[in-house]
Formats: C-alpha cells, sequence, structure tokens
C-alpha cells in the first residue's frame, strides 16, 4: 500500500472499515471543479461586488454576474430573476413570508403538503401564529368595546362564551380584514408520496397568496408532477413556490414548463459549498417579496447584505456541471440504485421501497427493512452514512413525518433507511454497502421478536399490543 | 447520539438470545411494548420447581439500548428466585447502562418484560393447580 500520508495508518487504525458516504440528500460533498473554480476568490480576488469605483469590485460583481447566468441557465430563468441567499432555508423563508406580507391585500392562503421540509413547514406554522396572536389581540379588543372596561387574559375565555364572540358580526368583519401571517391547508399525500391534483385544486381559495411544492422529497425522493400543479396555479391565479432544492440538476426542471414564480436552490445539494443557495423570482409578469433582511438594498432590494463570492462563484460553477451531465448522471445513478435494490431485494425477504419508485430522484431508495428498528440498523452499518426514519436516531422520540404521512404506519417509520447515492458513488460501494447491509438486517432480525413472530404467520398488524 | 460502552457490548454480543417452549409448564413468557413505538421485547424465564430462574431466553425489536436492555436483564435473572428478579428496577438498568434520557424507556420495558413473563408464569401456575384439583 502507498502510504503517502503519515497520518494513514493510524487514521485507518482507528476506522477499521472504509467510510462509504450515502447520504447524498443531507449534503454533498464538494465538486474538485467547483474547489477550483472558488479558489481566487478567496484569496486574490477577494472584492466586494458592490465597489463601484475600483477594479477589485468590477472583478467580484462580474464573477457574481457570471454565476448568476450559470444558476439561471440550469431552471431556465433570467440572470436578474435570481436572488442569491444563504441557502434553502432562507430561500423559503423569503418566498413565504415575502410573499405574504407583499401581497397581503390579495389574502392570506397558503396551501403546502405535509411531506414538505421543515423549512417550508415551519415558516407557515410561524405565520399561523402571528395571525392567531393578531386574532386573539382583536377578541380582546372587541371584548373591551362591548364591556367598557378592560379585560384580563384570564376572564377571555368565560366572557368569549357568555358574549358568543365566534358568531359576533364585527369580529367576524375585522378578522376577515386582517392583515398578519397566515391561513395553511397541508395537504395529505397519495400512498405513493405525491400529490392529488384534484384535492390540490380543491384547495385553492380566492384569497390563497401562494402554494408551495417541492420538486422532489427529501426523504422518499418522490417527485411532484409540478407542471400539472404550476398550470393549476396559473389558472386561479395563485403563486407558484417549489422548494426545488433536492430536484435540480439531479432530474430536467424549467420554470417555463412548471408556470413557477418562485423556485429555491440550494448549492450545497449538488456539489457546491454550503451556505450558499438562491431564490428564483420571476420577472415576467413580475412577482415581488417583502425582504426578510434590510440594508444596502443588495438583490434587488429582495436579500440585503454583501455578497458571498467565492459561494456564488462556487454554487454557479456547480449549476453550470449540473446542468450538462445531469443526464447521463441520472442514468448512471439510476443503475447504481437498480443495483442496490436488486442486491438487497435478493437476498432478503420482507423488504420494501416505501413511495414510488417511479416518481423518484435517481440517487434515492427510501427501504423498509421490515421487523429491524431503523437506529440499530444504522450503528450496525457505523461507517456507511445513511439516514433513518426512526425516532431512535432523532432523539425526539417521534419517527419521520414523511413516512408517517404517507400512511404505511409508524412501524414502518421505524424500520426504514434511506440510501442517497451520488456523484461520486460507485458499484464497488453499493456492492459493499449490499452485503454490509444484508449481513446487519439478518442479525438483527435474528434477535428480533417480531421476525419470529411474523415468519410463524402471527399477523401483527391485528395483533393486541399492550399500551406503551 | 453515541452509544455507552456496556449498551454496545451487549448489543454486539447480545446474551442469551432465543425462544423457550412457552408450552411449557415451567416457562413465562412476557411480551411487552408495540411495533409503532419502536420497540417490542419478548422475555422468556425457565423456573425450576424450587423457583429459581434457571434459564432466561430474550428476543427484542428495537434499537440497540432496548436490545442491550433485554440482554442484561436475560443475564440477571438468571439464578435468582421470582422474588428477587420482580425487583430488578429500570433505574438499575440504566444505570448499568448509563442510558441517555431518551432511552430510559427501554430500561422501564426490560422491567415490564420481567414482571410480565413472572406474571404469565403464575397464571400458568394457577391454571395447573386449578386444572389439577378439578381432576382430583
Amino acid at each position: 500500500m502507498d502510504l503517502t500520508s503519515p497520518y494513514l495508518s493510524s487514521y485507518e487504525a482507528a476506522m477499521p472499515k472504509a467510510r462509504i458516504y450515502l447520504d447524498n440528500h443531507a449534503t454533498t460533498p464538494v465538486d474538485e471543479r467547483v474547489l477550483e473554480a472558488m479558489l481566487p476568490y478567496l484569496k486574490e480576488k477577494f472584492g466586494n461586488a458592490s465597489s463601484a469605483s475600483h477594479a477589485f469590485g468590477w472583478e467580484a460583481e462580474a464573477a457574481v454576474e457570471k454565476a448568476r447566468q450559470q444558476v439561471a441557465a440550469l431552471i431556465g430563468a433570467q440572470p436578474s430573476e435570481i436572488v442569491f441567499t444563504s441557502g434553502a432555508t432562507e430561500s423559503n423563508n423569503l418566498a413565504l413570508k415575502g410573499a405574504l406580507d407583499y401581497y397581503k391585500t390579495k389574502g392570506d392562503h397558503i396551501v403546502t403538503l405535509q411531506t414538505e421540509h421543515k423549512a417550508v413547514l415551519e415558516t407557515c406554522k410561524w405565520l399561523e401564529r402571528l395571525r392567531a396572536e393578531r386574532v386573539e389581540e382583536l377578541k380582546t379588543l372587541r371584548l373591551m368595546q362591548l364591556l367598557g372596561r378592560v379585560v384580563t387574559e384570564e376572564e377571555m375565555p368565560s366572557l368569549s362564551q357568555i358574549h358568543s364572540l365566534e358568531e359576533d358580526s364585527v369580529l367576524h368583519l375585522w378578522t376577515s380584514t386582517l392583515r398578519a401571517g397566515a391561513r395553511v391547508t397541508y395537504l395529505p399525500v397519495e400512498k405513493n408520496g405525491r400529490i392529488r391534483l384534484d384535492s390540490f385544486e380543491r384547495a385553492l381559495q380566492p384569497s390563497t397568496v401562494v402554494a408551495s411544492i417541492s420538486l422532489a422529497n427529501s426523504e422518499i425522493g418522490t417527485l411532484q408532477p409540478v407542471n400539472e400543479i404550476g398550470a393549476l396555479c396559473r389558472k386561479h391565479g395563485v403563486l407558484f413556490h417549489v422548494d426545488a432544492v433536492q430536484g435540480a440538476g439531479k432530474i430536467p426542471f424549467d420554470i417555463e414548463e412548471a408556470s413557477a414564480d418562485l423556485v429555491s436552490l440550494s448549492s450545497h445539494k449538488l456539489y457546491g459549498p454550503k451556505g450558499i443557495g438562491a431564490l428564483y423570482v420571476r420577472k415576467n409578469p413580475r412577482i415581488r417579496l417583502s425582504p426578510l433582511l434590510h440594508g444596502g438594498g443588495h438583490e434587488r432590494g429582495m436579500r440585503s447584505g454583501t455578497l458571498n463570492i467565492p459561494g456564488i462563484v462556487g454554487f454557479g460553477k456547480a449549476c453550470e456541471i449540473a446542468k450538462v451531465e445531469q443526464t447521463t448522471e441520472a442514468q448512471r445513478l439510476r443503475a447504481l440504485r437498480e443495483r442496490l435494490w436488486t442486491g438487497i431485494s435478493s437476498q432478503l425477504d420482507f423488504v420494501s421501497v416505501n413511495a414510488s419508485m417511479e416518481h423518484r430522484l435517481p440517487g434515492n431508495l427510501s427501504v423498509a427493512f421490515s421487523f429491524v428498528e431503523g437506529d440499530a440498523l444504522m450503528r450496525e452499518l457505523e461507517s456507511i452514512a445513511l439516514s433513518t426514519g426512526s425516532a431512535c436516531a432523532s432523539g425526539s422520540l417521534e419517527p419521520s413525518y414523511v413516512l408517517s404521512a404517507l400512511g404505511l404506519g409508524e412501524e414502518v417509520a421505524h424500520c426504514s433507511l434511506r440510501f442517497g447515492l451520488g456523484r461520486f458513488s460507485t458499484e464497488a460501494e453499493v456492492d459493499e454497502v449490499i452485503a454490509r447491509v444484508t449481513k446487519a438486517v439478518l442479525r438483527l432480525r435474528e434477535i428480533s421478536i417480531l421476525y419470529e413472530m411474523a415468519k410463524q404467520g402471527v399477523d401483527l398488524k391485528n395483533f393486541q399490543w399492550g399500551q406503551h | 447520539m453515541q452509544y455507552s460502552e456496556k449498551v454496545l457490548e451487549h448489543f454486539n454480543n447480545p446474551r442469551n438470545v432465543g425462544t423457550l417452549d412457552s408450552a411449557d409448564p415451567n416457562v413465562g413468557t412476557g411480551l411487552v411494548g408495540a411495533p409503532a413505538c419502536g420497540d417490542v421485547m419478548r422475555l422468556q424465564l425457565k423456573i425450576s420447581n424450587t423457583g429459581i430462574i434457571e434459564d432466561a431466553r430474550f428476543k427484542t425489536f428495537g434499537c440497540g439500548s432496548a436490545i442491550a436492555s433485554s440482554s442484561l436483564v436475560s443475564e440477571w435473572v438468571k439464578g435468582k428466585t421470582l422474588e428477587q428478579a420482580a425487583s430488578i428496577s429500570n433505574k438499575a438498568v440504566a444505570q448499568e447502562l448509563s442510558l441517555p434520557p431518551v432511552k430510559i424507556h427501554c430500561s422501564v420495558l426490560a422491567e415490564d418484560a420481567i414482571k410480565a413473563a413472572i406474571e404469565d408464569f403464575r397464571q400458568k401456575q394457577a391454571a395447573a393447580k386449578t386444572s389439577e384439583a378439578n381432576h382430583e
């Protein structure tokens, strides 16, 4: 063996098995070509893109504009429609809070899915809370008006009942003109992880400002029919926000085909650096957003703050590479995934794929290994980086809300692993993973009471389990 | 979250994995937990005619801490009387395995499994006595 690094031998001793990274939905390594593009902007080209009076600034600005083109090209947008942000979470926050605030005279309703990313769901919850707080305030004011005196918080519940605030027409008028926060519809998905277009259309109201749907789910990789969803949004005059963080650069996506108005993107999911992302904001017809960050008015006033030049350059390069290599990479990943699934399913019984196999990110495989708990399985596979829907791994004791939303039962969530193949995954790695996963599942099933019962033909679903 | 040394040791080398004949009048079986909660434990005890636990077997569906907790109690109960076994507390299990707070329920389940197995054995014994009495 060629020991090029003096640390290699001790490192190997500490890590007896080679580490394999199969968690490419969590993050991806920076592509060497991306790093090369970034380096000058971490060294000699350190200028501020806002410095309009000297060459350092011009150099930085030119780099930003090139990256803006590269990012825009990935999704068929114009460069001027790209707003750089710190990443997906900020993009999702800006899209929803920014649109709800700017278009508050139109309405206050959002439609989204139960399986969306936390950056969307938690933003929605915050907007709901904002509205609920204002409604409470209005109730107090109305009671004070009716009683002609100050009302304390403790008195509120009983007084609300006595004065039947629920039916109070003045209060109804006030709350109907309320311009704060949002009301949110969280649509369920089908067992295959996909949206139902008819129930989506039914959920749209005259007061719906924006619908927020992901291109691809981060856990089960399910692809949503964004083009059809976008058409429905257009028809009903609703803004369409696509959280394309997991899908962009992996599968074809075009803002015109999807009739998208707002699109969230993240660099580190497509082999670029962390801490940089973008929000596409349609210019024709012009969509406007209230900013989250106020300041020097960067990014067309939608996102103040000195631009992260090395990050932006890397993100741009990553998008350029993804655009060129997307199709061949997707083919390669689909073949690798096929190899992985065939390898696993040919050697183990009681395994199943969660959600649709057809409408799925090329590198994603979410598998339920029945009767084996996900956290235990991950321990057994310690040097393989994976993710589980099991509650035990998260420390929250709640199994994955995405898997639960599929209606497969919580036990499926507890038994599931997410494999995320990526650009640098190899056949040899996949074969190693198949062998190790199979061995681990077999060992844990030998210990598993549920496996023994299932083998004996016990109906576990209708079995009378004790309360725990 | 990192597992403690002792959890890892039991998880990697679980003791007394297996199945005893649940129809045997000297075997008590305790099945606790539920798949939806993420852990199910079955503990079986073989009790001698003098009331000593002479063998124990377990099978568990659950995280590493749940497997380690069941493995540990399967060792602990052996050679004990039913009263001694029934007095094994979840606290002792949690302490021995240095379980973090979110894994305390694994040790509770292990304690429940011992109690359920003893209860099953006692019910069997009582039923056997009744049927003996009926035969006489």
